[in-house]
C-alpha cells in the first residue's frame, strides 16, 4: 500500500486562509458550547450599565451637555461600548494562554498548518463574539431608554469604530497572554492595565470635570477618543467638547486603533513564535 | 537513498538550565517496523521525539525524517508524520468526529475529504459510536484513542507515539497495543516512546535504550531480555534449608541458583518463566523444602539498566526535565 500524503496542491494563501478559519470555527464553537464565557463577558458591561445609569445617573447627568438630550443612559451607551473592548479582551488572554497549553500546542505545531492562525484565529473569533456581544448591549441600552439622536448609520458606524478599537486592543491582551505565566497572573495584568484606561476616561462622566492634572491622561488617552467618536456618531456633534468634530475625533480614534495594532500584533506574533520553539 | 524513515546524527540539545537533555545522541530507524525508545523519567525519550517533529530546534547535529531535514524542511515532515502524546491533545468541547475533521482540514483537506477521511479513521480506531459526542465525556482509554485516530487523519509515513498507554488501565493498554500492531500492518512506521518493558517488548520490533539523552543500546527484544537474563525465580527459605535448596537446583535452568547475601533469597535465573518456577518447586518438594515466599520476577527496566549500564533506573537518576523550559525569563 502506498502510503500518500495529503497536502494537495493549493497556494499558500488558500492555505492560510483555510487554516484560520477553522481555527476560528473551533474558538466559536468553544464560546457557544461553554456559555459562561460569553456570559461574564456581557454581564459586567451591562451590570455597568445598570448601576451607572440608575445608582449615579442622576447626579451626574447634570454635569452633560444637552445633546445627551438629558438622559444619562443615551451619554453612558456609547462609553460602554467603548469600554467594552478593554474588558472582553481579557478572554483574549486567557484563551492564548489556553491555546499554549502543553498537547494542545504541540498538535498545532506539528501539523502542515499555517503559523499565523492560532493568533489569528484567537483575534478573529474575539472579533466575532465581541460584535454579538456589542449588539446585545445596544439591546440593553434600548431597554432602559437608550435612544440614538443621529441615525441608524451613525449606529452602525459606531459599531464598526468601537470594534476596530477592540480588534486593535484583542492584539494588546494577546501580548499579555504571551507575556504572562499563570492564568492568575492574567488577572492581574489585565486589571492592572485596564482599570486606568477605563475609568480615567470619559466613559462614564465629561473629563472637563476632572483636575486638570488628571485631564492631561484622561482627554487624550484612546478610550476617551474612541468614546468621543462613539458619543458623536449616536447623539451628534453636540455631545463633544467644543472645538472637536465627530469626523476629527472617529479619525483619530481609527489613528489609535491602527497605531496600536501596527504596534502590538508584530510583537504578539513575535512573543508567539518564541514561547512555541 | 536513505531507506532509513527516521535518521539522527549526533544530535544535542541543551536546555536553559544547562541540562543536556540530549547528549550526542545517533540512531535509524527502517521503515514499516515499530521502533521503541526505552528509558527512564528524564532520559531525553520525549525531547527526541520533540526534536523529530520539528517542536524543538536541535543545538547540534541532524536529523532526517522521511528524508526530509528537520531544521531545513520542517514543513515536508509535518506533511509526512503524526503525533500523538501523553497529553491527549484533543478538544473538549469538540466531539470527537468534530477533532478529527479539524486535524484533517489542518493537514489541507477539503471539507469533504476531511469528513470522509474522519469517518474511516473513526471507524479503525473503533469509535464510530461516541463520535458524535463531547471529548469532554470520554473516558482516559478513548481520549487516547481519538489523539490517535487524530494523528492518523493525514495517512502519516511515521507515527511519533509518546508513552501511548501511560496511566492507562490494563485493559485499555491492551485494546490500544492491539490498535498500534494494527497500523503497522497497513505500513505505517511507528516511534514509540515508554517506560515500561514490557510495553517495548510487546510492541516493538526493535527497541533502542535511552538514559541520559544518549543510546545505551539497541537490539530486537530477545537481545535485550538475553543480555539482561530474562525472568528471575527468587525465594526464601529457612537458613538451614538453604544449601539443600541450591543443591537441588542445580543443573536443570540455564543459569546456577545463587543467594543474594543482602535480600536473603535464593535466585534462579527462568528462562522459560513459569515452567522453570514449576520445576523448580517440585524438585524442592522432592527434597522436602518448602520456601516461605516465591516469586517469578520478570525484568524491569532497572534490571535492563542495572545489566546495560550496572546502575538502577530509577531512585537518584531520575531528572524532572521540563521539556517546556522557555529560554527566556516571564513574569
Amino acid at each position: 500500500m502506498t502510503i500518500m500524503t495529503t497536502a494537495p496542491q493549493q497556494n499558500l494563501m488558500e492555505r492560510t486562509l483555510s487554516d484560520i478559519t477553522v481555527i476560528t470555527w473551533r474558538n466559536l464553537v468553544r464560546v457557544v458550547r461553554l456559555p459562561q464565557l460569553l456570559l461574564f463577558s456581557t454581564i459586567q458591561p451591562v451590570i455597568f450599565m445598570l448601576l451607572f445609569n440608575y445608582v449615579f445617573g442622576g447626579a451626574i447627568v447634570l454635569a452633560l451637555p444637552p445633546a445627551a438630550a438629558g438622559s444619562y443612559v443615551n451619554w453612558l451607551v456609547p462609553g460602554l461600548l467603548a469600554q467594552f473592548a478593554l474588558f472582553g479582551g481579557g478572554q483574549t488572554a486567557a484563551g492564548l494562554r489556553e491555546d499554549l497549553s502543553q498537547g494542545v500546542i504541540d498538535r498545532f505545531r506539528s501539523l502542515p498548518m499555517a503559523r499565523s492562525a492560532v493568533l489569528a484565529g484567537r483575534t478573529l473569533s474575539d472579533l466575532i463574539r465581541s460584535t454579538f456581544i456589542l449588539v446585545l448591549l445596544l439591546g440593553v441600552g434600548f431597554l432602559i431608554g437608550f435612544r440614538p439622536q443621529t441615525s441608524l448609520a451613525g449606529v452602525l458606524g459606531a459599531l464598526a469604530v468601537g470594534l476596530a478599537f477592540g480588534y486593535a486592543w484583542s492584539w494588546v491582551m494577546a501580548t499579555v497572554g504571551l507575556l504572562v505565566r499563570t492564568a492568575e497572573s492574567i488577572q492581574a495584568a489585565v486589571y492592572l492595565v485596564i482599570f486606568p484606561l477605563a475609568f480615567a476616561s470619559g466613559v462614564f462622566v465629561p473629563t472637563e470635570t476632572m483636575p486638570a492634572w488628571l485631564q492631561v491622561f484622561t482627554e487624550h488617552q484612546p478610550v476617551t477618543v474612541v468614546t468621543s467618536a462613539l458619543r458623536g456618531l449616536i447623539l451628534g456633534a453636540g455631545a463633544l467638547p467644543a472645538g472637536q468634530t465627530v469626523s476629527g475625533q472617529v479619525a483619530l480614534a481609527l489613528l489609535w486603533s491602527a497605531a496600536i495594532m501596527a504596534v502590538f500584533a508584530p510583537l504578539a506574533i513575535r512573543l508567539y513564535r518564541r514561547s512555541v520553539s | 537513498m536513505d531507506k532509513a524513515i527516521v535518521r539522527v546524527d549526533g544530535i544535542v540539545k541543551v536546555f536553559a538550565n544547562k541540562i543536556r537533555a540530549l547528549d550526542g545522541i545517533s540512531l535509524a530507524v527502517e521503515p514499516g517496523i515499530i521502533y521503541g525508545l526505552l528509558g527512564p523519567n528524564g532520559a531525553g525519550k520525549t525531547t527526541l521525539i520533540r526534536v523529530l517533529a520539528t517542536l524543538l530546534p536541535p543545538d547540534a547535529g541532524t536529523a532526517r525524517v522521511a528524508g526530509f531535514d528537520v531544521r531545513r524542511e520542517p514543513a515536508e515532515v509535518r506533511a509526512r508524520i503524526g503525533l500523538a502524546g501523553q497529553y491527549a491533545a484533543v478538544d473538549d468541547f469538540l466531539t470527537g468526529r468534530e477533532n478529527v475533521e479539524m486535524v484533517g482540514r489542518l493537514y489541507g483537506l477539503t471539507r469533504g475529504e476531511a469528513q470522509q477521511r474522519a469517518s474511516e479513521v473513526l471507524e479503525r480506531i473503533r469509535l464510530v459510536e461516541v463520535a458524535d459526542r463531547p471529548v469532554k465525556t470520554y473516558s482516559g482509554g478513548m481520549r487516547r484513542r481519538l489523539d490517535l485516530a487524530a494523528s492518523l487523519v493525514g495517512r502519516p509515513q511515521l507515527l511519533f507515539l509518546d508513552e501511548p498507554t501511560a496511566g492507562l488501565d490494563p485493559a485499555s493498554r491492551i485494546d490500544l497495543w492491539g490498535l498500534i500492531q494494527d497500523l503497522v500492518a497497513t505500513g505505517t512506521s511507528v516511534l514509540l516512546t515508554t517506560q515500561y518493558l514490557d510495553e517495548a517488548d510487546r510492541l516493538a520490533d526493535r527497541i533502542a535504550v535511552i538514559d541520559h539523552g544518549r543510546l545505551i543500546s539497541e537490539g530486537t527484544g530477545e537481545e535485550l531480555k538475553a543480555q539482561v537474563g530474562g525472568s528471575l525465580v527468587e525465594m526464601s527459605v529457612p537458613e538451614a534449608d538453604r544449601a539443600r535448596t541450591i543443591e537441588a537446583l542445580r543443573g536443570f535452568s540455564i543459569g546456577q541458583p545463587a543467594y543474594d547475601d543482602q535480600r536473603r533469597k535464593v535466585s534462579l535465573p527462568a528462562p522459560d518463566g513459569s515452567k522453570t518456577l514449576m520445576e523448580a518447586l517440585r524438585r524442592l518438594a522432592d527434597v522436602g523444602i518448602r520456601p516461605d515466599d516465591v516469586a517469578l520476577h520478570k525484568p524491569t527496566l532497572d534490571d535492563v539498566f542495572l545489566a546495560l549500564t550496572g546502575h538502577a533506573a530509577s531512585a537518584g537518576d531520575n531528572r524532572e526535565i521540563s521539556t517546556n523550559v522557555k529560554p527566556r525569563r516571564h513574569i
